[in-house]
């Protein structure tokens, strides 16, 4: 461990309002902590800046996984575990439960919370191109009140999002309306485990008489924020799947994606696999619509 | 091994001696260990490859007087790591070869403070203009080491090369590179030293060769033999990692503690142990082979060169190894290999599992799939008819005795692998999908012990010692790391003593109570150091016998009564073995001729890929080994020995990639510096043949690095099998695929993929 722990602290409100009027009082001075999977892989390695922390692990408004008629409101503090264990989740958004899966091993899931994959917004962290498919809306606080925000409007830039310093997200709402769609995500990392995505694709799409009637795409690791293909999307919908489709299909994402060459892979790949994948949900599609 | 007993220990899964400790978390490993008073020891390194240390500040905002620290000026014997060349400083005192190169260290009482303090020391440099490749030191525009940059050059010449290219019907060439790789241990590299006047210095560390570390301690502290104590502790894996870098290490503890004169424990993270210590040398190999109209080897030149970063260490040793079976388990009527080892300015490269021979193979396998492509037969046919047999000659003109059979093990090879079929079914599903299947094979031999006269030189001694309780010792410097010395060892004295397993134990490597028995290194434990010991134990029933105490055969119960009357007359009873060369054994040094190894080790890989045209990764579906090691004295430790090699190899063949900067490691994390999952492996299915060996203990060779070779050629075929396309470097990633593909055919394969998808 390469941190000195003398040149940290760590305070452990326990209750939401005690979290919230401690980031309000001083408002960049804390960084709130729950599982510490990332956190603490940066303190390990001597790189954590901050050096306040405020724990979230032990609050328990930001623990539950709530079901109602038309949505599922996860707390930001719900684990991996916990959502690939969880009924509902598996059913009705096994995008989400198997993102869950992939991420780090037994011990990181059972520590990783999904409020923290988001707030740390990698733009290779493995569950939020599904929470993209799936229009999920986040529920940010603080003791000015709390706002609804679209997911996929949470992130500006590269780790940059529109959460505010006295801010946590409290929860993550998921329409369910997704349950006639068929879904694919595949992601391509290094390994087939414990492995940093190099291109993620969360998909969904439902077809009616050959037509696409609604897709949704999301890529994680091809620009600096996680990704839904807007203009893809536009391109496939009212059409009917065929490989002639295709050659434009690669070229609209092509637009759309900002790969960068890196210390996991290039460019080229990932613009490549993009491509592939996304012909591969296509032909998915195609291909379960005409079985049901 | 005609015991008069029923007892067959040897051949047995007998439970490993130190497995009960290990799984309870008993056993001591350094980093478990404290000594009253310890410091914690940090090493500053060089930011730069190449240049001159022009001066060293403190920042004043750190507590200095706190702090041990050392530099070179402070090493009371010679400034270098004893090895072969002695070109190695111990801390860099003017000149900086390498990135991370030690230059100064530091301790505290308090091991949080250390990062900082390593953080606060600023050195400025003057830099020179480094060289990072191979092909650079080759050109020798920049000289970086010695006259040339080269460490080592071997020539092997056999018969009349330059006579057969007239006469070839076909002249196939081929290159062939293979990259650096980190051995991965658990453990990373750790060691404790204390120092005082009357003692001397006594270090405790995770290390695979005590008296390596007792030579090193020896010269750099100025130390008499007896004043430097060097202590195995229970080693989390080493892989060759721990065979030299543990003499650098211990000499930077010894130091700090000489200095203190308090205990220093040095225990590297991950990240430092990546970044600072050794890999397998990256290498380049050229072929050049003439070859009859019907697949026969005629002959052929070999160049063979490996990158041996800034200080020679062992690279010597590793071109040696690589050159011997650079020509592959075929018979080569006539053959020139060529072969260095050069300078670059990285760390240096090192020991790592199979030496230079996975490197060399690696090239020899991939081509002689490219000889069977231009003759146009099969990669089947064109090894059967070049394969060594008895009688004949290797490329040092060794003559093969043993009884091995290769055609015969390359078709149950064939057979287990159930080969012909899914050949033949491959080609068929092929036609469709973006799932491309292959079939690949690779066919070699690694020789076990020491090379050439290695076993002469090292000289080793082994003891074996009873106490008045019955109870036998087995004194060895052979070290466990978890490939099973000490099981085995204690199998192999308990069989040659009619004891029970249990009755034998074998002593904690430790240079003041076991005599050297060499580095535990080469595939030489069970073989070389075993037969040491079958003979020292047998020693001990025939002064026991000698002495009229025990008859031919015996009870335990009278085995002890036997020692007690012994030692209570003579003090002690112990038996001392030193290895002694087979006669008729010729090996010239000079001309790198003659016989290489007392035994090889043979085998025939099978490995059954697919390629997935969407990812553009390689997947090994299934693995066949099957090998003839003389004898299995183990069966569950050898079987894990095989199986941990070719996941290693997997490694090495198609994940771990060392991502290289200036000479310096940047992905020294696990997160980016990829080794395969469980969830990333085949079946890895082991077969053994078993021919016995008159040099070995009970007939056994070596096993442990022989699944190294054979794995990356035989998975690099399987993709070409399957997709067509010829590779010839490694680590082969999913990107290096994806720009060949699009080079070759890319077009072709996807639109054929894609309109059977649109249309399934």
């Amino acid at each position: 461990m390469r941190a000195d722990p003398t040149d940290y602290k760590l305070v452990s409100p326990g209750s939401l309002q005690g979290v919230l009027s401690l980031l309000s009082a001083e408002p960049k001075r804390w960084l709130p902590i729950a599982g510490g999977t990332d956190v603490m892989v940066l303190y390990s390695a001597g790189k954590l800046p901050n050096r306040n922390l405020v724990n979230l692990w032990n609050v328990p408004e930001l623990r539950q996984l709530e079901v109602f008629p038309d949505r599922i409101r996860i707390g930001a503090t719900c684990t991996y575990s916990s959502l690939r264990n969880h009924a509902i989740v598996s059913r009705e958004f096994p995008l989400l439960a198997t993102a869950a899966s992939w991420t780090g091993g037994i011990a990181n899931q059972n520590r990783g919370t999904l409020g923290g994959n988001i707030a740390n917004a990698s733009p290779a962290a493995d569950s939020l191109p599904a929470l993209l498919v799936y229009d999920a809306e986040l529920t940010l606080v603080s003791l000015r009140g709390e706002r609804r925000v679209p997911y996929r409007e949470f992130h500006t830039g590269y780790k940059k999002t529109v959460l505010a310093p006295d801010e946590l997200i409290r929860d993550i709402s998921l329409p369910r309306r997704f349950s006639g769609y068929v879904t694919y995500t595949r992601k391509v990392g290094a390994r087939n485990a414990q492995a940093i995505s190099k291109v993620c694709l969360a998909a969904l799409g439902r077809i009616a008489n050959g037509v696409i009637q609604d897709v949704h795409l999301a890529l994680g690791s091809v620009a600096p924020i996680p990704l839904r293909l807007t203009e893809t999307e536009q391109l496939l919908i009212a059409k009917k799947i065929h490989s002639s489709l295709f050659g434009t299909v690669r070229r609209t994402l092509i637009q759309e994606i900002r790969p960068i060459d890196d210390i996991r892979s290039t460019a080229r790949y990932r613009t490549a696999v993009a491509g592939n994948l996304v012909v591969e949900f296509l032909g998915k599609l195609t291909a379960e619509s005409a079985r049901s | 091994m005609a015991s008069s007993n029923e007892r067959h220990i040897v051949g047995t899964s007998v439970p490993r001696k130190e497995g009960r400790d290990k799984v309870t978390g008993a056993a001591r490993y350094v980093d478990d260990m404290t000594l009253p008073g310890m410091l914690y020891g940090a090493t500053v390194r060089s930011k730069i490859a190449r240049g001159k240390i022009k001066k060293i500040s403190f920042d004043p905002g750190v507590l200095w007087d706190d702090f041990v620290v050392v530099t070179a000026k402070d090493i009371p014997g010679k400034n270098c790591i004893a090895l072969i060349l002695d070109d190695q400083p111990c801390l860099a005192a003017e000149t900086i070869n390498h990135p991370e190169e030690p230059i100064l260290l530091l301790a505290h009482a308090d091991r949080h403070k250390l990062r900082k303090a390593v953080e606060a020391v600023t050195i400025e440099y003057e830099s020179l203009p480094p060289v990072h490749s191979l092909e650079e030191s080759e050109k020798q525009s920049t000289i970086i080491w010695g006259t040339d940059n080269v460490f080592k050059k071997f020539l092997v010449e056999k018969g009349e090369v330059d006579s057969v290219w007239s006469q070839a019907a076909h002249i196939v060439e081929g290159e062939y590179f293979t990259g650096a790789q980190e051995q991965l241990y658990i453990e990373n590299n750790g060691v404790i030293a204390s120092f005082d006047p009357q003692h001397g210095v006594t270090v405790w560390g995770s290390l695979q060769c005590p008296y390596y570390v007792h030579k090193a301690l020896l010269a750099l502290c100025g130390l008499p033999e007896n004043k430097v104590r060097v202590v195995q502790m229970e080693t989390g894996g080493a892989f060759g990692g721990k065979e030299e870098y543990p003499s650098m290490i211990a000499g930077h503890a010894a130091l700090l503690a000489m200095k203190s004169g308090r205990p220093v424990k040095i225990v590297y993270d991950r990240m430092e142990d990546m970044v600072a210590t050794t890999k397998r040398h990256p290498s380049r190999t050229r072929h050049r082979t003439a070859v009859s109209k019907d697949g026969k080897i005629l002959g052929g030149e070999i160049e063979f060169v490996i990158d041996g970063g800034a200080y020679a260490t062992l690279s010597s040793v590793v071109l040696s190894r690589g050159t011997i079976h650079a020509g592959g388990p075929y018979y080569w009527p006539s053959v020139r290999i060529r072969t260095k080892a050069v300078a670059t300015n990285t760390p240096p490269h090192g020991a790592f599992r199979g030496f230079g021979a996975p490197q060399s193979l690696f090239a020899m396998e991939r081509h002689m799939d490219r000889i069977a492509e231009v003759v146009g037969i099969s990669p089947i046919e064109i090894r059967r008819r070049n394969f060594l047999k008895p009688g004949q000659t290797t490329t040092t003109q060794q003559t093969i005795h043993e009884k091995i059979d290769l055609d015969s093990l390359l078709s149950r090879a064939l057979e287990l692998s159930d080969y012909h079929a899914k050949k033949k079914r491959f080609a068929v599903e092929n036609k469709t999908g973006t799932r491309k299947k292959g079939m690949g094979i690779a066919t070699f031999l690694h020789g076990a012990g020491f090379t050439g006269s290695g076993e002469r030189y090292l000289n080793s001694l082994v003891g074996v010692e009873a106490g008045a309780d019955g109870v036998v010792r087995v004194l060895v410097s052979s070290a466990e790391f978890g490939q099973g010395t000490n099981t085995v060892l204690c199998q192999i004295a308990a069989e040659a003593l009619d004891l029970p397993y249990e009755n034998v134990m074998i002593a904690q490597p430790d240079t003041t109570v076991v005599p050297n028995s060499g580095p535990t290194v080469a595939s030489r434990t069970a073989m070389i150091v075993g037969k040491l010991v079958q003979s020292a134990a047998v020693g001990i029933k025939r002064t026991l016998s000698n002495a009229g105490l025990l008859g031919d055969s015996y009870t335990p119960e009278q085995f002890r009564t036997a020692c007690r009357e012994f030692i209570a007359a003579h003090g002690a009873l112990k038996s001392e073995v030193r290895y002694d060369a087979p006669p008729g054994v010729y090996w010239d040094d000079e001309k790198y001729r003659g016989e290489a190894y007392a035994a090889f080790a043979w085998a025939v890989y099978v490995a059954e890929v697919s390629v997935d045209l969407a990812s553009y990764s390689v997947t090994v579906d299934d693995f066949v080994a099957l090998q003839e090691v003389g004898k299995v004295l183990h069966p569950v430790l050898a079987e894990g020995q095989i199986t941990g090699g070719v996941a290693q190899a997997i490694g090495f063949a198609l994940y771990e990639k060392v991502i290289w900067q200036d000479g310096r490691m940047v992905n020294n994390q696990m997160t980016n510096y990829i080794m395969p999952t469980s969830a990333d492996l085949p079946p890895i299915r082991v077969f053994f043949e078993q021919n016995g060996n008159i040099h070995g203990a009970h007939g056994a060779k070596g096993i442990g690095e022989l699944p190294m070779d054979g794995p990356a050629p035989a998975i690099v075929n399987a993709v070409e099998d399957a997709i067509g396309v010829r590779f010839n470097s490694i680590p082969l990633l999913p990107e290096d695929l994806f720009e060949a593909l699009q080079r070759e055919s890319l077009e072709a394969v996807t639109s054929s993929s894609n309109s059977t998808r649109g249309t399934r």
